[in-house]
Order: C-alpha cells, then structure tokens, then sequence
C-alpha cells in the first residue's frame, strides 16, 4: 500500500519534472530556453506585481470638521479646581497676639509655647531687635531686586562670609527663604542621569528638589545605615557606569518627620568606600548640635571638608528667615549662576540678614546656651517618660521632641484626629500650645504621625513640669 | 588620569530662531543677527582654545577627584567660565544703600582678570534704573516705618513657625484680609517668597491627568511649578490668543493619550500681568474670552503689575478692564511695588481653603516676617489712601508720567524699545553681546546704574539693558537719565532708528 503511495508519487513528480524541462517551443529567446518552468516563474511575477501596484489598506481617516470640534469642546466638562471642603479642611491654627518666644498670647491668655522651633531662646533678644532696627532704618524692608540685579546689599556679603567664618568653610551663600534652600541646591547639581541615594523620611523640599532635579533616587530605610549601605552596593556593584556619572547621598542632620539623627560617622564611612558625595540638610541641627553649636559634623567630630554639600534653613536656631548652603568655593561659585531660587529670586530682606548676623555672634559668644538648651531637653524626656499611650520616638538630643502613638489606630488620618484632640485640649484647658504632624497631599513621607514639641534654651523649668503634667493629664482622658 | 576634551556645551541654547511676530516687535534685522552670532562664534572660539591650554597644562598636574565624577564637568560651566566671568563686573554689584532712587554702588576690583571681585570701601553715588522699586517705598517711608519698627518689636524677626503651627498672627490675618479687598477676590493667602508661591501652588492645583499652558515667556518659577506637578505642560506663542485657541482646541480633541483621547482633567492656562523682560502687557480681556468659551482655569502672576499699573494701582485687570471675578486664581508678590518680601494668591473662598489645607508651603516653611508683613499692610493702605493722605494717587500719577516721558524720549532718540504705555518696565534692545559691558561700565562712569540682561534671560541674540522706572524718581533725575543714556547709546550704536531731529537737538 505504501509502496503504491511511493510509486504514485514517484510518477507525478516525474511528470512534472519532464514538463517542466520540456521545451515549449522550440525558441530560444534572448539565449534562454522556454521551458516550462518559465511559465509558472512568469505567473509569479505578475501576481507579485499586481499586488504591489494595489494600494495597502489604511481604515478611512478623516480629518474632523470645525463643528465636531466645536461640540467635543463643547461636550469637555472639567474637575473643578479644588475637591469638596470637608470639615477638617475649616480648621484654623490659633493666631498669636505677641512674638513666638517661650510664652506667647492666643486669643487674650498668656500660654507656654512648645510649638515655635526657637531652639536658643533668641526671639525677643534686644540685641538682635536693635540690629534689626538700624538695618531697618538704613536699608528699608525689602531688597527691591534680585541678587545678579543691584540686590546685592553689603550686609548680604557680610551675612555670608560671617556664616563661613563659623562653619570654618571657604564661602556661603545666601537664600531669600529656608524651604527653596535645599530645591534649588539639589536641581544645580544633580541631572538627568545622576544618582541620588535619599532617606525615605526627608521633608517635603528635599523631595520636591529630588523631583525637580530629574536623576534616579533611590530611597533607603529611615535612619537605618545597613539599608544604606545595601543600597550603595547594590547600585554600583559592577556597575562601570557609575563612575563617570555624579552621584549623592542626600540625608537631613536632624529629620524633621520624626526628631532622629542621622549617623554622619557612617554615612562618611560609606560615602568614602563607595565614593558619592553627601548633601547635608542642618536646618534644625545648626545651632544646636556640637559644643559650639556647629551643627552634626562637630558633633561627631568629623572634618567639615568631608561633607560636600551643607545648606541650612535659618527659621530655627538663628530666628531670622532665609537659608545659606555651604561647602567648596567651586560648590558655592557654581550656585550663584545654575541655582533657580538663588538667581530667579528677589535677595533676602536686609534686616534678616542683619539678625543672621548677631544671631551668629551671640551663638559665638555664648555657648552655654548649649548647655541650657541640652539640659532642658533631657528634663523634658524625664518628664515624659511615663505618659499613658504616648511614645518618645525621637534621638534623645534632639530639639523636636517627637510623641506617636504607642498603639496607632491604623490609619494615618484617624491617629491624627485622635493627636489633634488631644493638642485642642492642651492648648484651652490647660494653656499650652503643642502641634501635631501636618502632612500635604504633596507630601510622600510615609512615616508615622505624632505631636512635635520644639524645647528652647528660653524655656523654665516650670514651663517644661507644665507641658509634663498636662499632656499626662488629657492623654489619659482620650486615650483610654 | 581622564582627559576631559572641550565638549561644545550641552546647555540648552534656545533655538536661534526668532519666531517672526517677536522679529518684528525687536526689529531684528538679517545683519543685526549675523554679526551678533559671529560675536558669539569668536567667544566660543577663544573659549575653546583657552580651555584646550589649561587640559595641556593641567596633564601633569595630580588628579585629586580619586574616583569621583567632576562636581561640574567641564561643558556645563563652559558659558560661565569663558564667557560671564569676563562680564562678572556688569552683574551682581552690591549696593551700599536702600534700593532708592539714588544708590551707593559699592567699587570692586579684581586681580585675576575678573575671576573673582573683591570689594573696596569706597562707593560711588549712582542713579537707581535697575531696582523694581516702582512706588517707592523702599527706602523709609513716614508712613510705613514706624509702623513696621513697632512690629518688629512686638512680633520679633519671624515667629520660626509654619503658619499651619505658630506662625499666623493678627497681622497676617490682617494683610489677608486687606489684599483681597485690595484685588477684588473673596479671600487670599499669603506666603514669604513669591518663587516658593508659584512652584508649590501649581503642583496643588493641576496634578497628573491635568494640562498647563503657560505662555513661553513665563517665569522661571512658573515654569518649576509647573514641572513638580507632574501635569502635561505646553506652551503657546507669547501672547497670542490665536495660538492659545489653536493649541486648546487641539488638546481637548486629542485628549490625555493619542489612542484612547482620554479627556483631561482640568486645563490651567498661566500667563503674566506685565513681563518683566519686555515691558508688556499680557492680551488679558481677548484671552480670558478664549478661557471661558473652553472651560480652562486661568491663572494669573501679577507680580510686577500689582500696585504699579493702573488707575487705582490694582494691577492689569483694572487696566485693562477686566473683572477680577473672571480669573480664576490671581498670585502676586510684594516685592516690586510694595518694597517688602512675600507673594499672595487670591481666588475664591473654597480654593483658599483647599490651599491653606493642602499647600506644603504653608504647612511647612517658616511663616513671612511680621515685620515685613506691616510693611505691606501700611503701603497698601498708602496707595489705597486709607492713611488720611493722597500720597498713593501721587505716585501712582507720577510713575504713570514718568515710565511714559521716559519711553517717548528714547523712542525719539532712535533707540529699539520694548514696552507698552503705562508700563513702568521698558527695554533697550542692544542685540550684541559685546555691547552689554560696553553699555554698563560707559553708564557706572558717569554715575547711572543700569541693569543688562543676556543669555539666559533672554533668547541668544536679543540682549538689552532694561530699565524700571520708579515713582520716587524726579523729572530732573529722568533727565540725567536720558542725557547719560543717549551719549553711551550713541558711543556703542543702539540707536538703530531715525532720531527725530528737532527733539534730538533739544537733547543736546
């Protein structure tokens, strides 16, 4: 049967091969024989050429007329501008009557202030009114013009070569505003392209500056030195790359989201090993940490010239506005034509300037406000310790006491309604003004919420037993 | 040891063409564009070469970035090394005196062939057309400065708050208040920088799935807030509301992504009351019309028109007889006409509270000095008359007077200038780069301080010295202005136009 097949087979392709080797006719056209196979080959070639003079089939596109464009405008409804005013969104912070210092007056009582980051008490030092005042006299309020724009006042040059002077760094420069500080030092020196090592927890303007800056941020855990570390090695392990690219490692001195301290010992060590550069945010730290208040690297006693990058709100210790950033003459150099809040931006009024000034003076000539401010922190821990359902979570020399929750109740916004009674009746009942985490829609920290309470050198004891003894009070009324 | 060859630099250089309608307006002419691109080419020449023969003579030298990639390589800082540092003088003078009408502008040398300027205790009596001091209230003022001094002392510098902790006191409540009256919005909220305003209150308002159009002259704060938003940006030819309509119309067809035409979720168009580099007002009424026809938001920076343009000095919209309640958001800053720092948004009540909920610069950064907060309150309450006098009518009567004498006299001189009437902001195009220090240096010898601006300000090839014109300046100071100006003007040949003869003579 098979064999049959075969024969069969055998046969037709036999046949074929003779017509198609039989000459057709016997011409011999061009010197090639018409064989049969010339047939089909001539078919084939028509058939392919019919084809491609057919047109490819595209589904009919018409352009829309003027009127279907008129009635999708028309038919467009847009979101409106802001979502639906829920309550919490009506509340307002309570407005002060008198300066921010240690005691302040809302609504008509005189209360104990922890909520005013005036870590060395000097809000209301007649020395730093006085200089204010004759700057305000000479100068007027405002620098009426950008820093490339004859905004340059001499007491800006002042501000910051006295700023070096204290850091022991070669130059500083100065910002209009402590938030645009750091998103305009972190987009001048880091592109598309380069890689930043951030801690999860930094505020808001550390991540809008990540942001603006285009390059890939990878985050680590918060605070925690073995993330770093793995993250360092994972990103440049066989990676040639990296080399030729800027890399940095971007971390807060004191975090503002939860009161911790970052390690400066390990963070150098690593940054050493791995070769990146550290960006140091010290706006809470400057002024406070070091014997002589200059910030973390005196603290752990490394040498400034191996942080690269330091800027600095001055909203805090120094009680003035504005921020300065410090570091290399070719770091600050670069800034003062690449950084868009430094160039783009009206200078910081004088007078501020002018409180810069003495307020750094005074840092320099009284370091046991240090101490003062130290000692208050550490009453202040005594005092807390034992207060039913509230936890301590910051670094114990830090100036933001932070407080979270020891049993969250599982969701951010919840705990925060909770936290915010609490602040509510500590402030009417007993005359104390403490705050609570604030968070933005903005805001991708995801670190828990707490009460924050800002210690000052300016505090009394009997400010701080009263904080104490009012916070046990209404935490053991609310969180039952 | 990496050998770092020049690279040509990889800064964004904004297209050299000038788009036609702009060529117009700045009579840029084919020759006026060649010679000044020959100028830049020969800079960049000589940039090169210079930077070749530092590689050379730093090959021997030890390489002490040990593994690290350069802080700033080389391509980045090519304009600023080898073009700027040469100029460095023109820029950044410090000042030794309130940004008044008169300054003391302090004289700085330099030993390394203007690498670095150090300065020197002597400081030369000069004529202020640079500062944006347009009422005048930089310098004390009788009104407002014992009324910011008592602040100061009661208040102190700053409150080291956020205002959603401790930083809000009556005073900034107050101002609130007073500069939503002032502007005709229901409610307003203020912030201490007018860059911070911009680039933390766009990102709220539009997110992802959102659309800006913002016109291509705007801002640089703008154009950041804009970025951290995360929305769509594009932009439509400056000031012009045929194009604003074209591009509206093709976006809501076209939709979020080209396959599915998702719709947007909302549109935000952003332009400015005046711009600051050309002196002009922005086609408010015709583009409000084309916003409401397509439902777009229409957001407006007001920060140099605030207080210096129209009958009452409440910005643009009075000028140009708009009514406030058709824009939707209205920001501004202080910093101009009020002589203080700071910048305000004003819109409805319910946006306002949206933002004092969800802002992050309200929540987090540092509250505006009280001090500077009373400053504002007083000059508002100056211009508005609210302080028993007529000193607000007077200058804004007399800026009004003084930008317009100023503009008609150097148009009749001959020189280029941008500027509508009635804008106290006006340019005198100098094109050509080497023209820019020749310009400044001729004006500080003979005591007038004039601002230049080039790249990046402005395009490549439409460099110009621009002037503000301030209402504490007297007819006799304008005077000196212009006679200073015309004789350097002359020397470096910005007067491209016929002067008119009879009016010329007069001059001399």
């Amino acid at each position: 049967m098979a064999s049959a097949v075969m024969n069969m087979t055998t046969a037709a392709l036999d046949w074929v091969t003779v017509v198609f080797d039989a000459p057709l006719a016997r011409a011999v056209v061009f010197g090639v024989h018409i064989d049969g196979h010339l047939v089909v080959e001539v078919l084939l070639v028509a058939v392919i050429l019919f084809q491609l003079t057919r047109k490819s089939y595209k589904p009919p596109k018409k352009p829309l007329t003027e009127k279907e464009i008129d009635d999708l405008c028309d038919e467009w409804v847009p979101e409106p501008l802001h979502p639906p005013i829920t309550e919490e969104m009506k509340a307002e912070p309570p407005i002060l009557e008198s300066a921010a210092g240690p005691h302040t007056v809302i609504d008509g009582k005189e209360v104990v202030n922890f909520a005013s980051a005036n870590y060395l008490g000097l809000l209301g030092n007649e020395k730093i009114a006085d200089s204010c005042i004759t700057s305000l006299e000479k100068y007027g309020v405002g620098s009426c013009g950008p820093r490339g724009f004859y905004g340059t006042i001499d007491v800006h040059l002042d501000c910051e070569t006295r700023i070096a002077k204290f850091m022991g760094t070669p130059d500083s420069i100065l910002y209009s505003y402590g938030i645009s500080t750091i998103f305009s030092v972190i987009p001048a020196f880091c592109k598309k392209g380069d890689i930043i090592v951030a801690d999860e927890g930094v505020h808001w303007g550390v991540q809008n500056g990540l942001y603006l800056s285009r390059s890939t941020v990878v985050y680590f855990k918060h605070n925690d030195m073995a993330s770093l570390e793995s993250t360092l090695e994972k990103l440049t392990h066989e990676n040639k790359q990296a080399e030729k690219i800027r890399r940095y490692i971007v971390v807060e001195a004191i975090y503002q989201n939860s009161g911790q301290i970052a390690s400066l010992n390990e963070i150098v060590r690593l940054k050493e090993k791995y070769r990146f550069r550290v960006i140091l945010d010290e706006s809470h730290s400057f002024g406070v940490l070091g014997n002589s208040g200059r910030g973390l690297a005196e603290y752990y006693g490394v040498p400034i010239e191996k942080i690269d990058i330091i800027t600095a709100g001055m909203g805090n210790a120094l009680a003035t506005d504005g921020g300065f950033c410090t570091g290399s003459v070719r770091v600050v150099d670069h800034q003062r034509l690449s950084s868009s809040g430094y160039v783009f931006s009206a200078s910081l009024p004088p007078y501020l300037a002018s409180a810069a000034i003495s307020a750094v003076n005074y840092l320099e000539d009284n370091p046991s406000v240090l101490t003062q401010l130290r000692s208050n922190i550490a009453l202040l821990w005594k005092g807390l310790a034992d207060i039913l359902g509230l936890a301590i979570a910051s670094h114990p020399l830090s100036p933001i006491v932070y407080l979270k929750l020891k049993k969250s109740t599982g969701s951010s916004k919840s705990d925060l309604e909770l936290l915010n009674i609490i602040t509510d009746r500590v402030l009417k009942e007993d005359s104390v003004f403490i705050v609570s985490t604030k968070r933005s829609v903005l805001d991708k920290c995801r670190l828990p919420v707490g009460i924050r309470l800002y210690v000052s050198a300016g505090h009394s004891e009997s400010d701080i037993h009263k904080v104490c003894d009012s916070l046990r009070r209404v935490a053991a009324l609310v969180l039952v | 040891m990496t050998v770092l060859l020049p690279i040509p630099p990889l800064v964004p250089i904004p297209p050299l063409a000038v788009p036609g309608e702009v060529r117009r307006m700045v009579r840029l002419t084919y020759l006026t564009a060649l010679t000044t691109l020959l100028g830049y080419v020969v800079f960049f020449v000589f940039g090169f070469l210079r930077d070749l023969f530092r590689e050379l003579l730093d090959w021997s030298k030890s390489d002490d970035l040990r593994g690290y990639a350069p802080i700033c390589p080389p391509f980045e800082d090519f304009y600023t090394r080898r073009i700027y540092h040469r100029i460095q003088d023109c820029f950044a003078r410090p000042i030794a005196s309130a940004p008044d009408a008169w300054i003391d502008v302090v004289e700085r040398y330099s030993n390394d062939n203007n690498k670095t300027l150090r300065r020197t205790s002597t400081a030369s009596r000069c004529l202020n057309l640079g500062s944006y001091n347009y009422l005048g209230f930089a310098a004390g003022d009788e009104y407002c400065t014992p009324r910011v001094i008592e602040s100061l002392k009661k208040y102190a510098p700053t409150a080291c708050s956020a205002r959603a902790d401790a930083g809000t006191t009556r005073l900034h409540v107050e101002l609130e208040e007073l500069i939503a009256r002032f502007v005709g919005k229901p409610a307003a909220i203020t912030f201490g920088m007018g860059y911070v305003t911009n680039s933390s209150i766009i990102p709220v308002l539009v997110g992802e799935g959102g659309l800006i159009i913002s016109d291509s002259f705007n801002h640089n704060s703008i154009v950041n807030g804009a970025r951290a938003s995360g929305a769509t940006v594009h932009v439509f030819r400056h000031n012009s509301p045929s194009h604003l309509e074209e591009v509206l119309r093709e976006q809501i067809v076209k939709g979020r992504q080209p396959g599915t035409h998702r719709p947007w979720r909302k549109i935000l168009v952003i332009v400015e009351g005046i711009y600051s580099m050309e002196g002009e007002f922005c086609k408010l009424p015709e583009i409000v019309a084309i916003c409401k026809k397509y439902k777009a938001y229409v957001y407006l920076d007001e920060a140099h028109s605030i207080g210096a343009v129209g009958k009452s000095g409440r910005g643009v919209c009075e000028l140009l007889g708009v009514d406030p309640a058709d824009i939707d958001i209205m920001m501004g800053t202080f910093t101009k006409s009020f002589g203080s720092c700071g910048g305000y948004i004003a819109a409805s009540e319910e946006i306002i509270r949206y933002l004092k909920h969800a802002c992050p610069a309200h929540l987090y950064a540092t509250s505006m000095s009280p001090a500077a907060v009373q400053q504002v309150i007083s000059a508002i309450k100056v211009v508005l008359g609210e302080d028993g006098s007529n000193r607000g009518a007077k200058k804004l009567a007399q800026i009004r007077e003084g930008s317009n004498y100023f503009r008609s006299e150097l148009k009749k001189m001959g020189f280029v200038v941008l500027g509508d009437n009635d804008s106290p902001v006006m340019a005198i195009m100098l094109y050509n780069l080497a023209k820019l220090p020749a310009f400044s240096r001729a004006c500080l010898r003979q005591n007038v301080a004039v601002v230049t601006v080039g790249y990046p300000a402005t395009p490549v090839l439409l460099a110009r010295a621009r002037i503000c014109i301030s209402a504490s300046h007297a007819r006799e100071d304008l005077i000196k202005g212009l006679k200073v100006i015309s004789e350097v003007g002359g020397l470096v040949g910005a007067k491209c136009l016929p002067a008119e003869p009879e009016k010329a003579k007069k001059m001399d």
